[in-house]
């Protein structure tokens, strides 16, 4: 990656590979962030799959026919966001069921992604810059770790931060986490329950959809039919298992997103470590790190919203 | 594997597509012929390789035939589902295009006798079920010889699918020629434990680049690492397909499955009644493998070379396992001109000596 002598470590340069972790975990952290939030207001989206791919597809084209990549990751968002509305309008105004409607996103997203992927197989996207910070940039070590990278990594991160501020320090964020908690109450209190939740999930379609932008864009960089590939499974079971919280969902993601670099990495030089082994340590070690994690604060099981994925009627 | 099978579980209820519709005017009902995909036929490589063999079948037969495919089945429980599911719909023919799908073949075809399988790359036979495969180390061979030529690090990077023997004999080979054009050669071996996984394909690809790999080959279905190769400005192959849309640079060459010429003399014979169960595998003397065009980053003589030896295996004068060769651990396995017999090939779990990547047990 062309870093300068990085700290070699058996082999293994540790700072080239840190700067990789964080470039393959940002398509997840975005995804697993944005339904973090859908999920804390009570909407239970199994989309995100769906809403990735049209990230991916969406931001693709916008890059390509614009030529900018900031243009692709706009597109990507809105296309990811018009999915999560798409989802919202049937399971928030039409009141279906969000599991089987959530599946059908999914699938509607790869078909028609793969639909209006045709024209782009085989096209290079416009490269993403990496940011200049200057003297930053030239540090020992932290330099090529931390301060090398595009801007998405860092709004990613960036976005995790504010939405922790969001659910724990604001009065919209208070007002979201009980419109999830108890939508009866947050309605007969006078919070707009759907409203709410549509703007959660529009929220989620984007960051998924930026997410899906990125793996386009960036991290492969090309259109492939399918591309995501269960990335938004695994964003999924991220935020369960991170016991919805933002910075359980930032430490599960780069777990992931660590651990399969690493593993790729010992390949790569030859250890003597059973491939098999290597091959499932990613699931493994993020599922061990985070359940424990949620057992020893004893929020674990109480953790889900406990609105998740209940149909609301006013009505009622 | 297994996190895509939740999706695609429900996936498959969904996306039989049936084309083909021509055969409705005719008084007779069109032959029903089914294909089973691992990977999305957009994938530019591997599943789009098949389904360009399915069109060719199309268009061969027109209302004769009806074919129609399903993608995206994971290797595992799903893959008996799909199939059961295809006889059940009346198909007679099945084509089930992926290693992993053989014991999935094995078991439906016992429970559906009237039906006739054929599975690609795999070992398994009865009655029913054929197996058909391409030599794929023949084509190892001749990208290997250009890749040895090629690199300047000296370090040749392989992403691996599966430690299936289909996967074994292309990284012994690709290294086997590669050190002869180029004693100092390294092979770095990466198992990616998937057969389409764009960004994972990508991960595996850069993790071999930061070891100093500068020709990259692969045996994974997606164009993910030729875009990581392009990048890096090192030197890659298409797979499966010719990946063209990367030529000259990275792409300097590439292998070519074509799969249309079995596939209409197969669903011919299930027409004229003559189908029974066989197993074909052809490679570059039949037409089954190909050779891409080899760019013009190659030098002349590179060029002259690798066509020469394609030229030799095609016409049956040169086996690509050719004695004396050693087995990784330094035992003797083919002596001085010995040629490996296809029983061996087809069950291969060992590297040559040279290679240092461990194979996984």
């Amino acid at each position: 990656m062309g870093m300068g002598a990085g700290m070699i470590l058996g082999g293994i340069d540790l700072v080239a590979l840190a700067a990789m972790l964080m470039v393959a975990s940002t398509p997840i952290l975005l995804a697993a962030t944005g339904e973090l939030i859908a999920e804390k207001a009570g909407v239970l989206n199994l989309g995100v799959e769906g809403m990735m791919i049209m990230g991916a597809i969406g931001g693709f084209a916008g890059a390509v026919l614009s030529g900018s990549p900031e243009v692709g990751f706009v597109t990507g968002a809105i296309s990811g966001a018009l999915m999560a509305l798409l989802f919202g309008f049937l399971t928030q105004v039409l009141l279906s069921n969000q599991v089987a409607t959530g599946l059908a996103l999914t699938l509607f997203g790869l078909g028609l992604s793969a639909l209006i992927g045709k024209g782009f197989e085989g096209v290079r996207p416009p490269a993403t810059g990496k940011i200049d910070l200057g003297a930053l940039a030239d540090l020992p070590v932290l330099g090529p770790i931390l301060f090398r990278h595009d801007w998405v990594v860092y709004f990613s991160i960036a976005l995790v931060v504010a939405v922790w501020l969001f659910l724990h320090l604001s009065r919209s964020g208070l007002i979201l986490r009980a419109v999830g908690e108890n939508h009866e109450a947050a309605h007969a209190l006078g919070y707009r329950v759907v409203a709410v939740r549509l703007g959660a999930l529009a929220f989620g379609g984007a960051a998924a959809g930026l997410g899906g932008a990125y793996l386009s864009l960036v991290r492969v960089p090309q259109w492939t039919e399918g591309m995501t590939a269960g990335a938004g499974w695994i964003a999924l079971a991220i935020v369960v298992f991170g016991s919805w919280r933002a910075e359980r969902v930032l430490l599960g993601a780069y777990l992931f997103g660590g651990v399969t670099v690493l593993q790729l990495r010992l390949q790569a030089a030859g250890y003597a470590i059973p491939v098999q082994l290597l091959s499932m340590a990613p699931y493994v070690i993020t599922i061990v790190a985070l359940v424990i994690i949620s057992a020893r604060h004893r929020h674990g099981a109480q953790a889900a919203p406990a609105a998740l994925g209940r149909i609301f009627h006013a009505s009622r | 594997m297994n996190r895509r099978s939740f999706l695609t579980t429900t996936a498959i209820t969904a996306t039989v597509l049936s084309l083909g519709l021509g055969g409705a005017a005719l008084a007779q009902e069109p032959l029903k012929v089914a294909f089973m995909y691992v990977g999305p036929v957009g994938d530019m490589g591997w599943s789009f390789q098949h389904d360009q063999g399915r069109q060719a079948v199309d268009a061969a037969y027109g209302g004769r035939v009806a074919t129609s495919y399903v993608e995206n089945v994971p290797e595992g429980p799903d893959a008996e589902r799909v199939l059961t599911q295809m006889a059940l719909a009346g198909n007679k023919l099945i084509f089930a295009t992926s290693f992993g799908y053989m014991d999935a073949v094995m078991n439906v075809a016992a429970k559906f006798p009237d039906v006739r399988f054929e599975h690609a790359t795999g070992y398994k036979r009865a009655d029913n079920v054929s197996t058909y495969d391409a030599r794929f180390y023949e084509g190892r061979a001749v990208i290997g010889t250009i890749a040895g030529r090629m690199t300047k690090t000296n370090k040749i990077g392989y992403i691996g699918s599966f430690p299936i023997p289909e996967v074994v004999q292309g990284i012994n080979s690709a290294f086997i020629h590669a050190r002869k054009v180029n004693p100092a050669v390294e092979m770095k071996v990466v198992w990616a434990y998937t057969w389409f996984d764009p960004a994972k394909e990508a991960d595996a690809a850069a993790a071999l680049i930061a070891e100093g790999v500068d020709v990259l080959m692969q045996h994974t279905d997606s164009t993910a690492p030729q875009a990581k190769a392009q990048e890096a400005g090192i030197y890659t192959f298409g797979q499966a397909s010719d990946m063209g849309a990367f030529a000259p640079t990275p792409r300097i060459s590439s292998i070519i499955d074509n799969w249309g010429p079995y596939y209409v003399a197969r669903v011919g014979a299930m027409l004229d009644g003559s189908w029974a169960s066989t197993g074909s595998w052809e490679g570059i003397g039949a037409g089954a493998v190909g050779i891409g065009e080899i760019s013009s980053a190659v030098p002349a003589e590179v060029k002259a070379e690798a066509e020469t030896l394609a030229a030799a295996i095609g016409a049956g004068t040169y086996h690509p396992f050719t004695g004396p060769l050693n087995k990784q651990d330094g035992t003797p396995w083919l002596a001085a001109g010995e040629v490996a017999d296809d029983g061996a090939l087809s069950g291969l779990n060992f590297f040559v000596e040279g290679i240092s990547a461990q194979m996984p047990q």
